[in-house]
């Protein structure tokens, strides 16, 4: 059975529809990277999975291991396994890092019927985990993501995937800002998360990032549509045609490229 | 046409002021003479204002009219029995430290510390009065004036006895002093006038807590004021945790007499009543004087809290902070005036004041004020007044990491007021603070 089944999603916010008519399929231990210039739907698309209220589902149908994931609440889907990496990291003053985490791991644990990790077990698994990522452990002790640079909360979300241990994770525009050394950094974190229990989607607008985490698949997202899916050489066609190709209104130039 | 300056006054209803004017009661615990004449001219004052109505500027948002026509009595010292077991909820039980008991305003013996630590005097004002206490007649009622303050006019048209609190010179006093103000209202409405006076001498320096409480569902009226005298080079932790019955009115003024080079803190923290003003009035009257006014109330029902403040910068190279932040639930409403007066003479004044309040409820409202009147030319004075909602976005980056809503919405209404949390220094205080703002949910190590 696939893990995620997304069949003719359609979705608004306000009254402006956004996407139209989304069909895709993800297995465990794929990765899917979803590409598309500004306004084509993919943090739309991203939301809608995760559970944002600010959109409306008009019609269609995402099943999750089979069950209907937009009957959840967001921390429902989260419980089940469903992460998204956030492309704005919130900041939350005076809620400590390490707390929140916990907090959230053992909210986790608790609906999957495990008991709740003890202190030790916790600082355990996360020393390990923030070896992976390089993240320093002065991070931890402070709010979340209160005064982290733009490169610290990315690398803090995909600590907080590594942590949370996700079936699916979604990464929204999480390689946008980054420098080249805070790029490889947190696709590395990515990449040693990569499991064949695991998919992941990445959502991005540049190919740079496909450099580094090499997806399976390449879907193109244009006008609320999925135009144009592929392999891994599909991100690199896009590299070299940019989005320009989308405006002149057909597909055939990329497939002629 | 004639237009009259007068304020508008409330008829003062008989029975308040048949108990406090000493001729009608034929009372012979007047204590000496300066007292009683104090307590007549403040029994005269007060008959003249009256009870405040909202045309009186400080009064606008806060309609005290049921108060003044509530028919509260004066609950005898035999009315006022309170067990051990019944203390028990208003204190708390990690807490090292001496504690002095009121009840209705009669001191409760059996209830207090029969000792306290060296430099340290702890006792009613009854009976320092008794001893006539130089101190207590060089300060009582000279910081808490009642020219316009009908309610402390009130309290000390009232006053008997109360708390009287000492700190010698050097003492380093480093449990807090407990001092707790119980409510009964077991046989109908009761009224207490509780007075404190907190005289604290140089180079020394004390944490004090002051409580009100009273049993769930009762209504009472707690008519309280402080004073604080802080000497030079002094520093005074002051912690006020409100925790009266959700049917209780509550009124208190602090006045807090700063000298040079003093540094007091003010906790406020308002948790029960259903109608709170506190003033708190802090005058500057030193150099290098540092003061703390901080303050955080959660409203729920419709409870109305106002808190107005005031610090009086008399001199140079003083700091005051201020930060209060409210948390209004259902139909609750919050009141915030905050002066900050800087004199001539107070040249490089540093003023902050914050006012910060989250609305969790469309219905909940608050009030907003900041006061400022600069009258020298070379100083930093900054104020801000935000009011808000729970962050939407941080609600959902929580509940997207799976905390439930309800537990998110809790850590946030916790994160609002972490700042002010952090400050307060008393474990068990901060601890049960915690507690209700977290809502009884146990998030251990939370602050961030």
């Amino acid at each position: 059975m696939s893990l995620l089944e997304i069949t003719d999603l359609h979705a608004r916010v306000a009254e402006k529809e956004i996407l139209k008519g989304i069909s895709l399929t993800v297995n465990p231990g794929e990765v899917h990277a979803i590409m598309g210039p500004n306004g084509s739907g993919k943090s739309t698309l991203a939301g809608v999975l995760s559970g944002r209220d600010a959109y409306e589902v008009t019609s269609g149908e995402v099943l999750f291991d089979g069950q209907d994931l937009l009957e959840l609440e967001p921390e429902e889907r989260a419980q089940l396994g469903v992460f998204l990496a956030f492309q704005y990291p919130v900041e939350i003053p005076g809620v400590n890092n390490t707390y929140f985490l916990r907090a959230a791991l053992n909210s986790i644990r608790k609906y999957r019927g495990e008991e709740e990790m003890s202190a030790p077990a916790f600082l355990k698994l996360v020393r390990e985990k923030m070896n992976v990522l390089h993240i320093d452990q002065s991070l931890l002790n402070r709010p979340v993501n209160e005064g982290f640079s733009g490169g610290e909360k990315k690398r803090n979300e995909i600590f907080q995937m590594a942590v949370l241990d996700p079936k699916l994770a979604i990464l929204d525009e999480t390689d946008s800002g980054l420098d080249i050394d805070a790029l490889k950094t947190v696709a590395e974190g990515v990449n040693a998360l990569r499991s064949p229990e695991r998919a992941i989607i990445v959502v991005t607008h540049y190919q740079r990032l496909l450099n580094y985490i090499v997806p399976d698949f390449v879907h193109v997202l244009s006008g609320g549509r999925i135009v144009k899916s592929g392999g891994k050489e599909l991100a690199l066609e896009l590299e070299a045609q940019g989005y320009g190709w989308l405006e002149s209104g057909s597909t055939s130039e990329l497939v002629a490229a | 046409m004639e237009i009259s300056l007068k304020t508008e006054t409330m008829t003062v209803p008989n029975s308040y002021l048949r108990d406090f004017t000493g001729t009608d009661t034929g009372s012979d615990n007047l204590g000496p003479a300066w007292l009683s004449s104090l307590r007549q001219r403040a029994a005269a004052r007060f008959a003249e204002v009256g009870f405040p109505t909202r045309r009186d500027e400080e009064w606008r948002f806060t309609n005290v009219s049921p108060i003044a026509e509530t028919p509260f009595t004066l609950a005898t010292k035999a009315q006022s029995a309170l067990s051990p077991e019944g203390l028990s909820r208003f204190t708390y039980e990690d807490m090292a430290g001496t504690q002095l008991v009121f009840v209705n305003g009669h001191f409760a013996s059996e209830l207090s510390s029969e000792t306290f630590p060296d430099g340290v005097t702890v006792k009613t004002l009854a009976s320092a009065m008794a001893e006539d206490s130089p101190l207590v007649e060089t300060h009582l009622g000279k910081s808490a004036k009642f020219g316009t303050e009908a309610f402390v006019a009130l309290n000390t048209a009232a006053l008997e006895d109360g708390a009287f609190v000492h700190i010698a010179a050097g003492a380093i006093v480093t449990a807090p002093i407990h001092l707790i103000f119980v409510s009964t209202a077991d046989s109908g409405p009761t009224v207490s006038h509780p007075r404190t006076l907190i005289v604290v001498e140089e180079n020394s320096q004390v944490t004090l807590i002051e409580s009100y409480a009273g049993p769930a569902g009762q209504v009472y009226f707690t008519n309280a004021v402080t004073e604080v005298v802080v000497s030079e080079n002094a520093v005074v932790d002051h912690y006020k945790v409100q925790r009266e019955s959700e049917k209780a009115y509550h009124i208190a003024t602090m006045q807090i007499a700063l000298a040079r080079s003093a540094n007091f803190s003010s906790h406020s923290i308002g948790l029960g009543g259903q109608l709170i003003r506190n003033d708190i009035n802090a005058y500057l009257g030193g150099e290098g004087i540092e003061c703390t006014l901080n303050g955080v109330y959660l409203g729920k029902d419709k409870q109305v809290f106002d808190n107005h403040t005031s610090i009086d910068h008399a001199m140079p190279h003083c700091n005051s902070h201020e930060i209060y932040k409210g948390i209004l639930n259902d139909y609750s409403r919050g009141v915030f005036n905050g002066k900050i007066f800087v004199r001539e003479d107070a040249q490089k004044t540093d003023a902050k004041q914050t006012n910060q309040t989250l609305l969790l409820s469309p219905y909940a409202q608050i009030d907003t004020k900041p006061q400022l009147e600069i009258f020298a030319d070379d100083v930093k004075c900054t104020h801000g007044a935000t009011i808000g909602q729970l962050n939407a976005e941080a609600l959902f980056y929580l509940q997207a990491r799976g905390i439930k809503k309800d537990d998110a919405r809790a850590l946030l209404t916790y994160a609002f007021a972490s700042d002010i949390v952090s400050r307060i220094k008393v474990d068990a205080i901060r601890s049960q603070l915690d507690r209700v703002l977290l809502a009884e949910r146990a998030l251990e190590g939370i602050a961030g």
